[in-house]
């Protein structure tokens, strides 16, 4: 484990306020789901599942075929599309078009993906300004920090926390009453939609029949976002792609539900393309950034691609014990709870928090709960023995490293070379004329018998190189 | 260029080739209910009480106008060009804006109005859901900037739910670049969970179901 994460924990663990409400919130949602999906209000609630299961499953598998449907058909509806490997690249293609429309403010609802690469930080370091419009985004967006939880980001700050916090940043008189907070984020917030020149929004979906984006919300920041401003771009994973519009009829019944206990979220948005001729309001642009960085990894094994399918509801943070205790920063990366366990390892490697896959009981509370039942368990358990096997890896090169630095050591230190040549000399087995078969002090080491194990030695010379030299 | 390199990607990655079809695709699950179509308006005005809207039934266009006209007391609203609205007088009320067809000045009066009148492509009785496709008829801000909506529609037009309006709807984008569903005023719950309504949409929403 690495000791940041320790650190993060036990800092979590230590924190009574923290623990309270980290254990009250999710502990609300948690209940607020299971109302909403309980037998007698939704009975067909696991047929859903396992439809949602399915269509997620053969989009992912025939995924190049549904990006392609998908992108023609936004195409037909006025709008364009272009992919982008990274952050990089991303950055790169807003950069490119504000500079090219003269545009300098940016709003921006809420969106994972855009967390993943930073944009926001990306953008700033440009000059443009480029402002999160989630009450709960815009919160931790003058605190810098990032979300504590997929749908709840602020999840982890008290009234009095975003008091300071709004004092401090925007110049004005301590205010706790949260209906007081809200009101001052919207006024500050509605100049800046009216003002700004791009929207930046995520999607929840994108629909190929259609050539549509899909996007759920409850406080229309991201209905404004989409709306007022004369350029609309969307930045979402490859992985968001569904076959049909009618599928939304399977999924926004999920959604909603599995993330705040709502059977329908305040605002579906279904968007395609640009206002079209007639239409009095709405975006002149529409562009699509369908964005990989570190998706297609995940495709070729058959078992780990259902992480894939994950609709980003955080049913599974609510449900699992371990981020209920540990908390959402504890996470090394913008994903917590199970599906963070399992999406940052993949995305960055077993390496980059090796003690990831193994911070769970395996309870299986989050697969329980998954609208799109990934197995998260037995994907932990993948990334286990694949830490393990890195881990094995790891510990091999080691000992290599550890070899060759005595090596070097040896040749720097020609006394002790030579002693150590004829102290070797003197204990080989001498097998006159004949090779040394395994070395047997040697041998007890694994990589090393591994090695001896296909290679014979020559016999050691009754006399070295250097005594015949000072003999001549 | 990305594009060609990341569907490269997938298709090594899935063992396909371009141009390949989907396989399997399994079939659309589209559940409609068999409900009383009376039992329709009931269900949406519930719903919409439900989730802290207003919910009112008139039976006429007169008494949606009236019942409009009590709403707004005369204060500035601006109302889309749903010609069903100008069908029930609603238009015409004093203190009503109408027949917006430029953008900025929509965008303005939208700003500063104390309501946005709009009518509703549909609505979804189960769960108190108004549906709004942008049109010349219906701007998206209407619904949206003012700090009270206010919905007029007629009986006829309530579904079911979801899943009949996918079925009328199998493609919105055919008809529209937005269509968007409203449940409920907006809300937020983003700070210690205590529900706020009224972030950045409407948070009065009322719904006027006539006939």
């Amino acid at each position: 484990m690495s000791t940041e994460f320790e650190r993060k924990i036990h800092e979590t663990l230590a924190d009574a306020k923290l623990q309270l409400a980290i254990y009250t919130a999710t502990g609300r949602l948690k209940a607020k789901r299971v109302e909403t999906v309980a037998p007698d209000v939704l009975l067909d609630y696991q047929e859903l599942r396992a439809q949602a299961h399915a269509i997620k499953k053969h989009a992912i598998e025939n995924l190049d075929h549904y990006l392609e449907e998908f992108e023609r058909n936004v195409e037909a509806h006025g709008g364009k599309v272009a992919y982008c490997k990274d952050g990089t690249e991303v950055a790169d293609f807003v950069l490119a078009l504000a500079k090219e429309r003269g545009a300098r403010l940016i709003v921006k609802s809420k969106s994972m993906t855009t967390e993943e690469v930073d944009l926001n930080e990306r953008l700033e370091h440009h000059g443009l300004e480029s402002v999160e419009t989630d009450l709960g985004e815009y919160i931790l967006q003058l605190a810098h920090e990032r979300p504590y939880h997929i749908v709840a980001p602020a999840l982890h700050m008290t009234r009095y926390d975003v008091a300071d916090l709004f004092a401090r940043r925007l110049h004005i008189a301590r205010e706790v009453v949260i209906e007081k907070q809200t009101a001052i984020a919207r006024s500050v917030l509605r100049q800046k939609f009216l003002a700004a020149d791009i929207g930046i929004s995520g999607a929840n979906f994108l629909v190929a029949d259609s050539g549509a984006v899909v996007i759920v919300e409850n406080e229309g920041n991201a209905r404004l976002t989409t709306s007022a401003p004369r350029i609309h771009i969307v930045i979402a994973g490859i992985e968001k792609v569904i076959p049909r519009a009618q599928d939304l009829a399977t999924f926004l019944k999920l959604l909603a539900r599995s993330a705040t206990g709502q059977p329908l979220s305040v605002y579906t948005s279904f968007l395609s393309g640009p206002r079209r001729t007639g239409e009095i309001d709405g975006p002149e642009e529409f562009h699509v950034v369908l964005l990989d960085n570190g998706r297609t990894r995940l495709l070729p094994d058959r078992g780990k691609r259902e992480s894939l399918y994950c609709i980003r509801c955080g049913a599974c943070l609510n449900a699992c014990p371990v981020y209920r205790k540990i908390g959402g920063h504890s996470f090394p990366w913008v994903y917590s709870g199970p599906i963070g366990a399992i999406l940052t390892p993949q995305f960055m490697g077993v390496a980059h928090e090796p003690a990831l896959p193994f911070a769970s009981s395996l309870c299986g509370a989050c697969a329980e709960v998954c609208p799109v039942k990934i197995d998260i368990p037995k994907i932990l358990l993948e990334l286990r023995s694949e830490v393990k096997k890195s881990e094995a890896r790891e510990k091999q090169h080691r000992l290599e490293k550890l070899a060759f630095r005595a090596f070097a050591w040896l040749m720097r230190h020609p006394r002790i070379y030579e002693l150590a040549g004829r102290a070797a000399a003197s204990m080989a087995p001498s097998e006159e004329g004949g090779w040394i078969r395994g070395v047997p002090g040697l041998m007890n080491i694994p990589p090393v018998r591994a090695w001896l194990s296909q290679r014979d030695l020559p016999p050691a010379p009754a006399k070295s190189f250097r005594e015949m030299w000072r003999r001549r | 260029m990305s594009r060609d390199h990341i569907l490269h990607r997938v298709r090594t990655a899935l063992g396909r080739s371009a141009g390949e079809e989907a396989r399997d695709l399994p079939p659309v699950r589209l559940r409609i209910p068999e409900s009383a179509v009376e039992s329709r308006a009931p269900q949406l005005l519930a719903r919409v009480e439900a989730l802290a809207g207003e919910g009112f039934r008139a039976a006429t266009g007169d008494d949606a106008r009236a019942c409009v006209a009590a709403a707004i007391e005369g204060k500035c609203a601006v109302a889309s060009n749903a010609p069903y609205l100008a069908h029930c007088g609603i238009t015409s009320l004093p203190g009503v804006r109408s027949g917006i067809t430029d953008p900025d000045e929509l965008r303005e009066l939208c700003a500063s109005a104390d309501f946005g009148i709009t009518s509703a492509d549909y609505a979804l009785a189960d769960t108190g859901t108004l549906v709004l496709l942008a049109s010349p008829q219906e701007a998206r801000l209407i619904s949206l900037l003012p700090p009270a909506h206010i919905a007029v529609i007629a009986c006829g037009r309530i579904l079911s739910g979801l899943d009949e309006l996918f079925s009328i709807l199998p493609d919105p984008a055919a008809a529209t670049s937005s269509m968007v569903l409203i449940t409920g005023p907006s809300r937020t719950a983003d700070i210690e969970q205590i529900l706020v309504r009224g972030v950045h949409g409407p948070g009065r929403v009322m719904v006027v179901v006539v006939g």
